[in-house]
């Protein structure tokens, strides 16, 4: 190992941990020589495809399989009661969509823990939680891996434009947010179920419509008005899938279908402006320019400086962010290399408590641990409070420390640190993984509690409990 | 329509003839310490018409078509509350505290918050305040802050606890001022009493750490005293385990105070279902929870007051998928053995377009402030001065809500 500085090892711990996933064992010393550099060469090309990903299905394949379970089970059920049926189907359901859930998140994990790319495995990550969908929500289960492979991955390097419409045109989302079913009031399945007067009249969801303005776009102080929310909502009426159930039954299963019958016609407003364009292009026009909105741009560099420099971020920060997302119409590596460039986010001490998720992460990476126990990762990221595409609201895991250091949640930490650390006992040597993953940050009291320590073990677990282990 | 059945001066003017009356106040203030409270977050904003539903508002059936509750004494119909309000039919355990008179149903109450973001209305519920993110602490933690400095037993309070989170992690309304404790359970063995030695050394000099470690430490002690290491999750069984912690901790004597809890999942967007599906599935599952908590309080529960909040209500119609949108006023619970209940607490606005708030949600008429600053002063004995000026800034507008705790 050449012999390196201790602010080159500092900037390399940042570059390693704050921005990545925890060093891999000589992750660090590549990295020291041009930390900065280390980070913008992993912008370059294509975000990698998960590794694996040929053995996993594609969202459309577990949809039209998910309709016809759906069918038979209904078919099989048409003698015994309504209620019994529906959950036989969700029972159904659920079976087929618990493995798949499962492979998903096995391969997520192991790229997590392999990459050569972390910085861009994080970004995968943050963007998947801005776009949250949350499996608690059965229809979400079977899909939700897919949709971060199909909707996330391909544009975390491209454009935030592009990013967006591939989200809210995905089946995930528009499921994850009730848009399939929702119809305009006076779209012609409405006026049709009126004349017909059927007790079940199709209507308006505004749950896609809101939190597209509120979380993805314009961010909850983006000056839209109820009233937005609704017009938004009409313009998207429509935006749905193929092969529902009922009325849904037209087109391919899993694949985006704009129902025209669904659609509220006629000119709507949305921030001021009139949108008076027919059918699916009056949502798409809307949709770019949220894309392009100042209040956009302010809302996803907030969110970035959040997530890559501090709780609470420094206003200069965001705003370079926020400029470069502008100056370069929304192209989120401009954005990306913004933030390296930014001196806030190579501050000392250690401003991020880690997620659950990532202390496992950067756990595996630094210990080296053999995928095979990637299993017993996925319990701890669940015992430990985050079990993956699960944060319970489309808002997404939340991000500051306080959501995440609460006292029983720290212990819990400790505990499947001294786990890990018995497992492994003297197949590792934290003396010497200590610095090699933690660089300039290791402090003199941990360095020293990990080298008296009673056994390999114990001083497994030490290293994994330090607070600069603990933070980023 | 108006239920504020008890008047305030009424009942004064009747208690004051009275001869114990006074010896009475001073045994209650004297054993104030003795006071037990819980609070319960229902994040997600929970349908107020259809946990409480206002069967006899003549508008309620056609608003709410398929959802609707059947009125009391139809099949799958609510359980009687008065002329106008009902129960969910799977909110069992809550009508035996309304017959028993140890439940308040407060109706068409709202926080300060007027827009319809889940994130920024839990934020207001949680901070106290009338602003989202206005304030960095919660109102929870600031009213323990404001409790009189008692003599507490055990290992929280040797710390100055008095209120304990059940989670992993402090929800906003108990971060602030006055240390808290938190606990959930653990799947992982106990660690080993050298290496946790040598972690708390570790973490000396860091003075978060330390605090957070120390913290989970004395609360693993007095769960593993309850014996709650092998209740398992089941179905259906989702706050079992919480509230049977929440009640331990508070039921032990000069012990912790104040226990709060979250809960989520009650954004029914589409397929709500009325008697039955989805949103009945988790009342069920939360009155169950509510039963559990009072079995766990035991001798504690006469003592007890638990509030159930949340952000705010869904729109008054059924929308176009059979589930509803977000709203403003909504339904809060006020129950337990000190709670003077057997009452609505409402001034209901009725479900008439012209009454309905942007004509489209319930209209809020009972601020969520009110009932939460009666059940502070009058049962905690927080004092209103600390009540307007540090645990609801801004909030000398919300009057304290008269008799809610049982004298």
């Amino acid at each position: 190992m050449r012999c390196m500085s201790m602010a080159d090892t500092v900037a390399a711990a940042i570059a390693t941990n704050r921005f990545g996933l925890g060093a891999r064992p000589g992750e660090l010393a590549r990295a020291a020589p041009e930390p900065r550099g280390w980070l913008r060469a992993q912008l370059g090309g294509d975000a990698p495809a998960l590794a694996g990903a040929s053995a996993l299905e594609s969202s459309s394949a577990i949809l039209s399989q998910a309709a016809k379970l759906r069918e038979a089970k209904r078919q099989g059920a048409k003698s015994g009661a309504e209620q019994g049926a529906a959950s036989r189907i969700a029972q159904g359901l659920g079976a087929y969509y618990r493995p798949l859930y499962v492979a998903e998140v096995r391969a997520r994990f192991t790229a997590a823990v392999a990459s050569d790319r972390p910085f861009v495995e994080r970004l995968v990550h943050f963007w998947a939680n801005h776009f949250a969908v949350s499996v608690d929500k059965l229809a979400v289960l079977g899909v939700a891996g897919a949709y971060e492979r199909e909707a996330i991955r391909p544009h975390v390097l491209g454009r935030f434009e592009d990013l967006l419409f591939a989200v809210e045109r995905h089946p995930a989302m528009l499921l994850y947010l009730d848009n399939i079913q929702s119809a305009g009031p006076g779209s012609p399945l409405a006026r049709r179920a009126s004349a017909a007067r059927r007790r079940r009249d199709p209507g308006l969801n505004e749950n896609l419509a809101r939190e597209i303005l509120e979380l993805h776009t314009l961010g909850v102080n983006g000056g839209y008005t109820q009233a937005d929310v609704t017009g938004f909502a009409r313009m998207i009426t429509g935006w749905s899938i193929g092969g529902g159930q009922g009325r849904l039954a037209a087109g391919d299963p899993g694949h985006f279908r704009f129902r025209a019958e669904l659609h509220e016609p006629g000119a709507q407003q949305l921030l001021g402006k009139r949108y008076a364009q027919a059918g699916y292009e009056q949502g798409a026009a809307a949709l770019r320019d949220l894309a392009r909105h100042p209040a956009t741009a302010d809302h996803l560099a907030g969110k970035l400086a959040r997530h890559f420099i501090a709780d609470d971020p420094p206003a200069e920060a965001i705003a370079r962010l926020a400029t470069a997302f502008r100056q370069h119409d929304g192209d989120l590596v401009s954005v990306y290399r913004a933030l390296i460039d930014s001196p806030e986010a190579w501050a000392t001490p250690l401003a991020k408590y880690k997620t659950p998720a990532d202390y496992i992460h950067s756990a595996f990476r630094g210990l080296d641990l053999p995928p095979g126990d990637q299993r017993a990762g996925l319990i701890a990221q669940e015992l430990l409070g985050q079990r993956t595409w699960s944060p319970g609201s489309p808002a997404g895991w939340p991000d500051r420390a306080a959501d995440w250091d609460g006292a029983s949640a720290l212990l819990k930490r400790i505990e499947w640190a001294e786990v890990v650390g018995t497992r492994l006992g003297d197949r590792r040597d934290a003396q010497r993984i200590a610095p090699e993953i933690l660089g300039g940050v290791l402090t003199t009291d941990s360095s020293r509690a990990i080298a008296r320590a009673a056994s390999g073990a114990q001083a497994i677990t030490l290293l994994l409990a330090a607070p600069e282990f603990m933070r980023r | 329509m108006n239920h504020m059945t008890i008047d305030r001066r009424n009942f004064l003017a009747a208690t004051a003839t009275l001869p114990f009356v006074s010896r009475f106040a001073f045994a209650r203030a004297a054993s104030a310490p003795d006071a037990r409270f819980v609070f319960i977050l229902l994040r997600g904003a929970l349908d107020g018409l259809a946990a409480a539903p206002p069967y006899g508002d003549p508008a309620y059936a056609g608003l709410r078509r398929e959802l609707a509750i059947a009125p009391p004494g139809a099949a799958n119909g609510g359980l009687r509350l008065d002329g106008t309000f009902a129960l969910h039919p799977n909110c069992g355990f809550l009508h035996e505290c309304w017959q028993a008179r140890e439940l308040l149903v407060a109706h068409a109450v709202a926080t300060p918050y007027r827009e319809r973001s889940h994130f920024d209305g839990q934020d207001v519920l949680e901070n106290g305040g009338v602003r989202p993110h206005a304030l960095a602490t919660g109102w929870l933690n600031r009213a323990l802050a404001a409790l009189p400095a008692v003599a507490r037993v055990g290992a929280h309070e040797a710390r100055g606890e008095a209120g304990i989170a059940l989670g992993q992690n402090l929800p906003l309304a108990m971060r602030g001022p006055a240390p808290v404790a938190s606990w959930s359970p653990s799947r992982l063995p106990a660690l080993d009493d050298d290496t946790l030695a040598r972690i708390t050394d570790l973490y000396a000099r860091d003075p978060v750490l330390s605090l957070r470690l120390a913290d989970a430490l004395a609360a693993d002690d007095v769960a593993r005293e309850a014996s709650m290491e092998t209740a398992q999750r089941a179905a259906g069984a989702r706050y079992l385990e919480a509230m049977r912690a929440a009640g331990s901790f508070l039921a032990r004597e000069n012990g912790l105070q104040v226990a709060m809890l979250d809960t989520t999942g009650w954004d029914t967007h589409a397929n709500e279902g009325g008697a039955q599906g989805q949103l009945a599935t988790r009342l069920g599952a939360l009155d169950a929870g509510l039963r559990a908590l009072k079995e766990a309080l035991g001798a504690a529960w006469p003592r007890s007051v638990v509030v159930l909040a949340t952000e705010f209500g869904r729109t008054a119609a059924v929308n176009g998928t059979r589930g509803t949108d977000h709203g403003t006023a909504t339904v809060a619970f006020v129950l337990g053995g000190a709670a003077l209940g057997g009452r609505m607490l409402t001034d209901w606005p009725g479900l008439s377009r012209g009454a309905l708030y942007q004509q489209r949600d319930l209209a809020p008429t009972l601020d969520l402030r009110s009932v939460l600053k009666g059940v502070l002063h009058d049962h905690l004995r927080v004092s209103s001065a600390a009540l307007d000026s540090d645990v609801f800034p801004g909030s000398s507008m919300a009057r304290p809500a008269q008799d809610l705790i049982r004298a």
